[in-house]
């Protein structure tokens, strides 16, 4: 297969955002993904958002908030337990940041919402937020649950 | 009534049809079916054993695309945006071993979900494909 260096740097930079989708609850690991792009690190946050439209934090940011949605919708995990789960270490950060992503606070959004019987990653990539997210939140960083 | 009786034939866009029918035959379990020189393309199949749907791996590019398009839809192919195939396992946790042990690109390994338990690889070329084992019962 021939590809051009466009689709080959497109190829790459999948296989690292498919990565961060996996690890979605660890810290946002640069050096590792560029690795996986075979790019510097440096090149890696530009790349990424010439490929894909955003950030790499800011991908990881709405990754993780649509994590905590299909928790919520799906689990009687305590809020506390789903923050942690997807990353983030503090509640009120989280807190904060759902409500900002997601337009209700996290037990507000639990409330109205309840499990999807459809493929996971439709409901991943369908229901992934698109507003803007500050680096803050992303920032928090824990290992955590297996990738959906 | 629209008459209208099965699924026959869907079309994955792929960018090296001998690299995707390895692909596909090789580590999915689909079968070679039609394999036609059209002269103005390549017509290639693939099913799953015993199932009448089919999978065309449709080369990007040819007559249908102008040059631009064709670039647009190989840039959308690459960075994993066009579609998806969804197959059925009947031992999903065995099926992922295969494919992780051939180094098949996993995108998501097993995951217990309220229908069942799947997994996602990708194909050579980036197209995402889904395989799950329904919930017993």
């Amino acid at each position: 297969m021939e590809l051009t260096r466009r689709e080959d740097v497109n190829r790459r930079m999948l296989r690292a955002r498919d990565a961060m989708d996996r690890h979605y609850a660890e810290p946002l690991d640069v050096p590792g993904l560029a690795r996986i792009a075979h790019l510097s690190a440096s090149q890696f946050g530009r790349t990424f958002k010439d490929v894909f439209g955003e950030t790499p934090y800011r991908y990881l940011q709405r990754r993780r908030i649509e994590r905590a949605m299909s928790l919520l919708r799906q689990t009687d995990l305590p809020v506390t337990d789903v923050a942690r789960e997807v990353g983030f270490e503090s509640l009120g950060s989280f807190s904060a940041t759902f409500a900002r992503i997601v337009g209700r606070p996290p037990s507000e959004f639990r409330a109205a919402h309840g499990a999807l019987a459809v493929p996971s990653c439709f409901v991943a990539a369908w229901t992934r937020p698109r507003e803007a997210a500050s680096k803050s939140a992303v920032s928090e960083k824990r290992a955590g649950p297996r990738p959906q | 009534m629209n008459h209208i009786t099965s699924l026959h034939i869907r079309s994955v866009p792929v960018l090296d049809q001998d690299e995707a029918l390895d692909f596909y035959t090789t580590h999915l379990g689909f079968e070679p079916r039609d394999d036609v020189d059209l002269g103005f393309m390549r017509w290639l199949t693939i099913g799953i054993p015993g199932q009448d749907t089919s999978l065309l791996l449709e080369l990007v590019g040819g007559p249908q695309h102008d040059p631009a398009t064709a670039a647009q839809v190989r840039e959308l192919v690459t960075k994993g945006a066009l579609g998806g195939t969804f197959l059925l396992s009947d031992d999903v946790h065995a099926t992922y071993a295969a494919l992780r042990d051939a180094r098949v690109e996993i995108t998501q390994e097993p995951v217990e979900q309220p229908y069942g338990t799947d997994i996602g690889i990708r194909d050579p070329f980036g197209n995402h494909v889904r395989i799950s084992q329904p919930a017993a019962g």
